[in-house]
């Protein structure tokens, strides 16, 4: 019990536990990436253990680095900033601690299940329904106490950041109670509620909003504290934001049916996808402009400081890929680059570019005022791991490109007679050299995220380190 | 779909392009500043403030473009509830579309082959060229590339034919397709009379087996599978039973999966490509097949 008299203070331990853990699970996330890239060129790394399978594996890849990597820097981010721009401590620590420990146990529980080929077969919705359920637990306890903070807080307005980090946590609730509907018929076995085309259709509301969502709102969110914070820059344009934010999350729950061009989903819904995925461009725009003009005052901040680099590439990448988006939603364009790895080339832009790359730069911002400290460790180091994910990211995006397009263009291509010129597996042993650089790409990207957890060693175990869990308001 | 879902659809759809273009019109008629300024809204979060700035004239221009585009796509393609669109577009008639264009485009190539005999086409190669990339596109994936088959897919190299080797029986099998149905015997037999007639059937093809065993097993051959593969073993293609005597093993020719085979019975299937190849092209996949034991 606080007495009276006391100071008001904020939770930094829920901050802190999360924050530690991005690391944790980035590099985690992101080795089991690397393996599976590794799979691909040398098939033999298929070990008799059916566990350690491709198959198996890359929904852990993917379940780690969104759910658990992206996941824990959301959680630690949205309870940072939305206790600081309200000026409130959190609306309860068990709450928060609470979501910590649940969020973990789910990630342990999906790193074991998926091995073991439970799964519901849904992309990024593999986790059976038991697990569904404590996921919805753990949602609704952040919820509670996200809105719980907003709703005590001593700002007149709602500070921006909140707000999508807000449309986040309610869209996200939303479509995992939509799309996880399922009947189980045992304890480790289920069947999605939806059959056909509309099962599909329902999957890829989810699927494509689960980018739109967790992995462009949340981090929007973070973008909006962490840039003018680290820059010591005012906001761009606060009308930018009302507009690009209402239109983003107006237009993007529409896009999932770009996902099934060509498909046995009706017509007028692939065409209704495609339409708001291309209006969807501007709005995403918004937050690259606000970001990005953000620094104008302020732009040789960034011949010294690598963490307000890492959020400017950020920027850039995600400019680059909700460009990229709407043009492949494009029918006829989807017709070339559907089922290739263009499409993987897409995600990583967006994944290693936009989504890690501004939590690497707000962890570095992070992390040390969590310790009571100025700064990391060490800033040249930083600056290392800013050049290995640069470098990572182009080498894997451009590896993406070039066989996504020689795939779809050798898939097409036909004879004089009208037969395939190419068979599949042609396609496939030209595509080897690509695979390769990928897997290059992605070990670079790793590496990073090693030194980076060298770094954030250092700075934690540092003799003026302090574990600062509750921190005065005034700080 | 129904009227109500049509309209409800129609009305959701329009209703948020033309929300975000009012909330352009609302937000860009309220602005304060036309170019860019140091007002800031007169708010500070944990010490972060906010530029008034105007909305930037080019990004607002984009934005209004791709409305203006989609209001035109839904207006030309289907898209809007039950709306069929000004081009009357689907995207199975784009398919039906693509496939005419092809017939007219490949059609004729492939119907100046089809009167020629079989035989005739196996000293052209065009006609074998042709065959030879139908069979890859088409058969390989079963077949194999190389056309030597699998474990449960046919060698067609080997002159051993389930159905017949002959022009006319290979063409019959790829354009209707075949069924396996060798039948399960386990239960029949018993799992002793099963070992009993594999080591029999083993010996058709002048493998080392039990004497004693095959005796009995030929005694069992001979009243329940002789109906099909005849009393000699050497089968009949009228009903696709296999010759059991050249040591050509469709389902693996160890012990284990011959037992295998009697014991559960096998249904391979062989589909039926009529309606995707059309009888033109069989007759070339025919022919290449053909030459593929008839050098």
């Amino acid at each position: 019990m606080n007495t009276a008299s006391a100071t008001e203070t904020y939770n930094y331990k829920v901050v802190r536990q999360f924050a530690i853990m991005t690391v944790v699970w980035g590099i985690v996330g992101m080795a089991v990436g690397v393996l599976i890239a590794a799979q691909l060129v040398w098939p033999e790394l298929n070990t008799p253990f059916q566990w350690f399978h491709f198959g198996r594996l890359r929904p852990l890849h993917t379940n780690a680095v969104i759910f658990a990597f992206g996941g824990c820097a959301l959680f630690a981010t949205s309870y940072y900033v939305v206790q600081r721009t309200s000026q409130a401590r959190l609306f309860s620590d068990t709450l928060a601690a609470f979501t910590f420990w649940g969020w973990q146990a789910i990630i342990v529980a999906a790193a074991i299940t998926l091995p073991l080929g439970l799964t519901t077969a849904k992309e990024y919705a593999e986790l059976e329904w038991p697990i569904d359920i404590a996921i919805t637990v753990v949602w609704v306890a952040y919820a509670i106490n996200f809105f719980g903070t907003v709703a005590k807080r001593k700002t007149k307005h709602i500070y921006v950041a909140n707000w999508f980090y807000g449309a986040f946590i309610i869209t996200i609730a939303v479509l995992h109670i939509g799309n996880s509907a399922f009947v189980p018929v045992s304890l480790w076995k289920s069947y999605s509620a939806y059959s056909g085309a509309m099962d599909a259709m329902v999957q890829w509301w989810y699927g494509h909003n689960a980018v739109g969502f967790f992995l462009t709102a949340g981090f929007l969110g973070m973008m909006y504290y962490f840039v003018p914070k680290q820059a010591e820059r005012p906001v761009y344009s606060y009308r930018l934001s009302i507009v690009h934010f209402w239109a983003l999350i107006a237009t993007y729950i529409w896009a999932g049916p770009h996902h099934l061009h060509y498909s046995a989903l009706p017509d007028w819904a692939q065409s209704a996808g495609m339409v708001m995925s291309l209006i969807l461009l501007a709005p995403s725009w918004g937050g690259m402009i606000n970001g990005m003009m953000t620094l104008s005052g302020a732009w040789h901040k960034l011949r010294t400081d690598p963490i307000l680099r890492f959020l400017v590439v950020s920027l850039s990448f995600y400019g680059m890929s909700t460009f990229e988006g709407p043009m492949m939603s494009i029918k006829t364009v989807n017709a070339l680059s559907h089922d290739t790895d263009w499409t993987i080339g897409h995600v990583h832009s967006g994944a290693l570019g936009w989504v890690a790359m501004v939590s690497i730069g707000s962890m570095y911002h992070l992390i040390p005022r969590l310790f009571g400290l100025r700064q990391m460790y060490s800033v040249s180091l930083i600056n290392v791991h800013f050049w290995l994910a640069t470098i990572g990211t182009v080498l894997y995006i451009a590896a993406m490109w070039v066989n996504g397009i020689m795939q779809g263009l050798m898939w097409r291509a036909v004879n004089a007679d009208g037969t395939l010129t190419y068979s599949f597996v042609e396609a496939l042993s030209n595509s080897y050299p690509g695979y390769i650089v990928r897997t290059l790409g992605g070990a670079i990207y790793l590496t990073g995220m090693l030194v980076m957890a060298y770094n954030v060693w250092k700075t934690v175990r540092q003799r003026d380190a302090v574990v600062a869990d509750n921190v005065p308001m005034t700080a | 779909m129904s009227t109500f879902w049509s309209v409800w659809i129609t009305v959701i759809t329009l209703g948020v392009i033309f929300g975000c273009a009012w909330l352009l019109w609302v937000t860009r008629k309220s602005q304060k500043f036309d170019s860019e300024t140091d007002q800031t809204m007169g708010h500070a979060f944990d010490g972060i403030e906010e530029y008034d700035n105007p909305l930037p004239r080019w990004w607002l221009w984009m934005f209004i473009g791709t409305i203006v585009f989609g209001l035109i796509y839904l207006t030309l393609y289907p898209g809007l509830g039950n709306y069929k669109g000004v081009f009357g577009w689907s995207s199975a008639g784009q398919w039906e579309k693509e496939v005419e264009d092809a017939e007219a485009k490949y059609g004729p190539l492939y119907a100046s082959f089809a009167e020629k005999p079989l035989q005739d086409l196996q000293n052209d190669a065009q006609a074998l060229d042709i065959g030879r990339r139908l069979f890859l596109n088409n058969c390989a994936v079963c077949h194999g590339s190389n056309a030597r088959g699998g474990l449960g897919f046919p060698n067609l190299t080997d002159n051993d034919w389930l159905y017949g080797g002959t022009p006319e029986r290979i063409q019959e099998t790829i354009t209707g397709g075949r069924g396996g149905m060798m039948p399960a015997w386990g239960e029949v037999l018993g799992e002793d009379g099963v070992k009993a007639a594999a080591a029999y059937v083993l010996s058709l093809s002048g493998r080392q087996v039990d004497a004693g065993l095959a005796e009995k097993g030929k005694e069992l051959f001979m009243t329940n599978c002789a109906a099909c593969h005849g009393t000699d073993g050497k089968g009949n293609q009228a009903v696709g039973a296999p010759n059991l005597t050249d040591n050509i093993w469709l389902y693996g020719g160890t012990e284990q999966l011959v037992e295998q085979t009697i014991r559960n019975g096998r249904q391979g299937k062989m589909p039926s490509f009529a309606e995707r190849l059309g009888a033109d092209r069989i007759h070339l996949v025919a022919a290449y097949v053909y030459s593929l034991s008839n050098k």
